[in-house]
């Protein structure tokens, strides 16, 4: 059986700065796992502009921004095993995996970090009641079948989701001459950028309907259009609010999961709130030697923290391999009041500071970030705007922890809801 | 006379009220720090967006290629230049910086390759 | 000049076809839609029951129990899915008892074997997820759960093994007699034959009037589902049916034999003999009576909802109609539940009655066998291996959420799969939980490399689907 040290479960953004940054910290034998043909991940059909602002003090599109760390992979000859397919990890770290130019088989690696990034939630997990004809499309699938394959699903278009992808494919399938005619979204306020916002709907006048829901499908081959309506605050349909959309393309953007089949096939404990792996500090799941980092951990909107993230989940990962692990006290991490999870949900005592990661629950003004152990505040960061879309990061130094601790407690503090 | 717009500079999104009088900004409210006014001031007078799409690409994996034009091009253009990019065919290879189109619609920006592409 | 025309590609009419297809005869399958298995027979609660429910001495009894006995055995003939998990029905109420031990003996007049009656302990072992308030259950051991497309696809490819011909996208518009054989006027231009054997599902009324006295009508009955993650396919172990009461008939709560959990139907009529929409209430009302059965059901887990229409007949005696209606016109019409466990009984009935109507003779070289495209991802290790070898287009999982891959995709389309759906009722990609969002770009590939169809020609599911408006640079605003 071939063996590694590191195996590293996905060559997307995450992946590839995984494999960088073990190989800085002195692994050598590294391989890198991906399905497609290329490597990129995901960046591959994002060819908007708007990436890297904090990494590269840049607005660059997806394939240059992926293209940075393919540089970077290559130029450390990392190996990349390209068109070939994770079907299994063993909890003993032995990788299954298929592929047309490797065949059949097994590697036992001493780490794994897993990245491999996110699906998209399709319709049928919304229940929307209708016909079930052709014209209905995630987001992302269409963005994969216009800016890769060349086609264009459709002219008339719905987009249901107000979320990044969705405003981004607005405005792709009008530059493709598509006719827009209306984003939904369910919440109050949109999960986007506000930057998205403008250059996607304002910029083309494309109304925006919030608190509005896609409830019927018609069409009984194609689709011919929409049912919208309105939502009341528990986001149920309110009667008398329907509207027909004449449409032959339903674009969905309503929501991002972590793809954890394998990490869960391989034992490790997840976290309900994130839908990824339960990680701490170093990003080490429940499974010793197996770290995880980008997406597959928790949703991410700016690829700039995927690289930092799994920068550190690369660290660790050789960090295990070179040095091993040493036991530690442990202290629970979680949300309350308005934040929704943390990663980590752990972190040792006499660790090195770190970044603490989550998301909001709804948007907040001239608010604060605040950390407790128990009564005691340990660090408050005042917030003007807190918002879902945007994933926020608290600095904390396990140091300031005071002994005895077992949890330390995130939440929003003195905040007036938008 | 009055304008009004949302700051994209951060995810506060201010809403500013711009007064432009004979395409000059005059005054600019509603922003809480500096960059809000020199947004209000570009958008008002001279909105620019940069453009990013595909153009056909032959002898490579894939029929198309991603692009973006080098630099920011003016708004009112931004369906001219889209609508540019069908008439372009390149061969691969491309390198990202290459030139696909030059001075796209009069603008004096080119469109680039944004991606690597290799020759199949 | 057929010897025999079967008119419908579903369930019946492919095994009809399949047991046809013994004898030394010229016949063809007509069917409507692109394909085999798109109407009632896609979208089924896909049990094979045991036969306790139909009326005594009744045709819905009488094939049931027949396709019950036969099933097993072909499923590994024709290798398609079967799995025996059991049945309970439950009930709510110590007075209704009597009603279970009632479908008892009606199961045991009807031919079904191992029948019990079980009290509220005895049920909790079976199944301890089942709702507090059921007091007892009926068990049937021999229910049993299917693919019914593996099986109608699998009827017809032994069918076409053996001879048969099939026409797609060929509907029947008009039938009538022309001295000792009948005309068929189709979408696809006139067909002759000496007897013709209809199974066309919701339409069968309209095939049936044309050539009999008494007029049938079929109402269509729609019923609405809700499949859940395979993550949830062990919630329960048996197929869980609600005692009909005051309440209306009741769901299932279910696994699929792939794994899944299926919630459904309801029953509703609609006028539409082709609209197969789900409705909200519809969705509703199966979350909330299913909840009944089994408590906290993670409906957040759902990965697709669907509605399917069954035939159901208007008047009459709520039972099947099977047999020969008019000189050398015969038909399956009216089959609804427990129409799938029947359908291979039916068609092995009917098969003999049309070869005898024609003196048919049996082949001698009949292949009864057939094997399904292979399915790596149940092999074990070696086994896959030396798959891949043979075949390297078996290496390459194309569908991630069921480890479907390019091999089982190409050989689909090979044996007869013309569009998305087509492909997906054969080897299942695009049936996982991200619904063909990962995988839908590479079958379209696959379809459009494996045919030579433009990829702005492809369709979901035939017909008017198509799926791609035009290639960016040509579609112009």
């Amino acid at each position: 059986m071939k063996t590694v040290q590191l195996a590293i479960i996905g060559g997307g953004p995450a992946g590839l700065a995984a494999a960088a940054a073990a190989y800085d910290a002195g692994l050598r034998d590294i391989l890198i796992l991906e399905r497609s043909g290329e490597l990129g991940g995901i960046l591959n059909q994002c060819i908007h502009a708007g990436f890297g602002l904090h990494t590269f003090h840049q607005e660059l599109t997806g394939p240059e921004y992926a293209q940075r760390y393919i540089d970077a992979v290559q130029e450390r000859n990392i190996p990349a095993w390209t068109d070939c397919m994770v079907l299994d990890v063993s909890p003993e770290k032995v990788l299954t995996v298929t592929g047309r130019s490797v065949g059949l088989q097994q590697i036992k690696a001493q780490a794994v970090v897993l990245a491999m990034g996110c699906r998209e939630r399709p319709r049928g997990a919304l229940s929307i009641a209708g016909t079930r004809p052709a014209g209905i499309w995630s987001a992302g699938t269409a963005q994969r079948m216009v800016n890769m394959e060349g086609y264009l699903p459709g002219q008339q278009v719905v987009i249901l989701g107000s979320g990044d992808i969705g405003l981004i494919m607005a405005r792709r399938m009008t530059l493709e001459g598509a006719e827009v005619k209306a984003v939904a979204e369910v919440m109050p306020y949109s999960g986007g950028l506000k930057r998205n916002i403008v250059q996607c709907l304002d910029d083309f006048d494309i109304p925006l309907y919030l608190s509005t829901t896609v409830v019927e499908i018609h069409g009984q081959e194609h689709l011919t259009g929409v049912t919208l309506a309105q939502v009341d605050d528990r986001r149920l349909p309110v009667a008398g609010t329907e509207r027909y959309i004449p449409c032959d393309t339903l674009l969905l953007s309503v929501g991002l999961l972590p793809e954890n089949e394998l990490t869960r096939q391989a034992g490790a404990v997840l976290d309900a709130v994130t839908g990824g792996p339960a990680v701490d500090e170093t990003l080490a799941t429940s499974l010793p030697g197996v770290f995880a980092c980008g997406n597959v951990l928790h949703v991410h909107d700016l690829v700039d923290f995927v690289s930092q993230e799994a920068a550190a989940a690369g660290r660790s990962a050789a960090r295990y391999v070179l040095e091993g692990v040493k036991d530690s006290e442990s202290i629970r991490l979680e949300g309350k009041n308005g934040v929704r999870y943390t990663v980590p949900q752990t972190l040792h005592r006499g660790g090195a500071p770190v970044t603490v990661r989550f998301r909001v629950g709804q948007p907040y003004r001239n608010a604060a970030l605040c950390a407790y152990a128990g009564d005691t505040l340990l660090k408050r960061i005042p917030k003007r705007i807190l918002t879902p879309g945007e994933m926020e990061s608290f600095p904390l130094d396990p140091a300031a922890i005071p002994a005895g601790t077992d949890t330390v407690t995130f939440v929003v503090e003195e905040a007036q809801v938008q | 006379m009055k304008r009004e717009l949302i700051c994209i500079g951060c995810p506060m999104g201010c809403q500013l009220t711009a007064e432009v009088e004979n395409g000059v900004v005059t005054s600019v409210s509603g922003n809480t720090c500096p960059r809000g006014e020199a947004y209000a001031k570009k958008e008002c007078v001279a909105p620019a967006r940069t453009v990013t799409g595909t153009v056909a690409i032959e002898g490579a994996a894939l029929p198309v290629l991603p692009v973006r034009t080098a630099g920011e091009v003016p708004k009112a253009l931004v369906h001219e230049v889209a609508r540019a990019l069908r008439t372009v065919t390149v061969h691969a290879p491309a390198a990202i910086g290459d030139v696909v189109l030059q001075n796209v619609c009069g603008t004096g920006v080119d469109v680039v390759a944004s991606k690597n592409v290799t020759r199949i | 000049m057929y010897d025999a025309v079967i008119v419908g590609g579903g369930a019946v009419g492919c095994a009809v076809a399949r047991w046809l297809s013994r004898y030394q005869l010229r016949i063809c399958l007509v069917e409507r839609s692109e394909d085999v298995c798109t109407g009632t027979s896609k979208a089924n609660s896909a049990i094979c029951h045991a036969g306790f429910d139909a009326p005594i001495g009744s045709a819905k009894a009488r094939f049931n129990v027949a396709g019950s006995q036969m099933m097993e055995a072909l499923s590994h003939q024709l290798d398609f899915p079967y799995r025996r998990c059991g049945a309970l029905v439950l009930c709510f109420d110590e007075a209704d008892v009597p009603r279970l031990e009632e479908l008892k003996s009606r199961g045991e007049r009807n031919g079904v074997e191992g029948l019990a009656v079980l009290d509220r302990e005895a049920l909790r072992r079976q199944e301890p997820r089942v709702a507090p308030e059921a007091v007892a259950a009926l068990y049937a051991p021999t229910s049993a759960i299917i693919c019914p497309f593996g099986m109608t696809i699998a009827l017809a490819e032994n069918a076409a093994a053996n001879g048969c011909e099939f026409r797609f996208n060929t509907e029947v518009q008009r039938i009538c007699r022309e001295g000792d054989h009948f005309l068929l006027e189709t979408a696809q231009g006139v067909l002759e034959s000496r007897v013709v054997i209809s199974a066309a599902g919701v339409h069968g009324d309209t095939l049936h009037n044309q050539l009999c006295e008494t007029k049938l009508t079929i109402v269509p009955r729609r019923g609405e589902y809700c499949l859940l993650d395979r993550r949830d396919g062990e919630l329960v172990q048996h197929t869980i049916f609600q005692l009909p009461s005051a309440m209306g008939k009741g769901v299932l709560v279910s696994p699929t034999v792939h794994g899944n959990l299926l919630v459904g139907p309801t029953a509703e009529d609609q006028d539409d003999k082709d609209c197969t929409a789900t409705t909200a209430a519809g969705l509703r009302r199966v979350t909330e009576t299913a909840a009944r059965s089994v408590p906290n059901l993670p409906m957040r887990d759902v990965i697709t909802s669907f509605a399917g229409l069954r035939a159901h007949l208007v008047g009459g005696d709520d039972d099947f109609i099977v047999g020969e209606s008019a000189d050398g016109f015969f038909e399956a019409v009216g089959i609804e539940s427990p129409g799938l466990s029947s359908a291979p009984a039916i068609g092995q009935y009917l098969a003999e009655l049309a070869a005898e109507k024609l003196g048919a003779a049996e082949k001698d070289d009949f292949i009864p066998e057939r094997q399904d495209i292979p399915r790596p991802r149940e092999m074990d290790f070696a086994a896959r291996q030396a798959l891949i070898e043979k075949d390297p287009s078996y290496a390459t999982v194309v569908c991630r959420c069921e480890q479907i891959t390019e091999g089982e995709i190409r050989e689909a389309i090979r044996r007869g799969a013309r569009s998305l759906d087509g492909v997906k009722r054969r080897v299942r990609a695009g049936m996982g939980r991200c619904q063909g969002g990962f995988c839908s770009p590479r079958t379209l590939e696959l379809l459009h490399e494996e045919l030579g169809i433009p990829m702005t020609e492809l369709t979901k599911s035939g017909g008017d689907s198509r799926l791609l408006a035009g290639r960016t640079k040509e579609v112009l605003s």
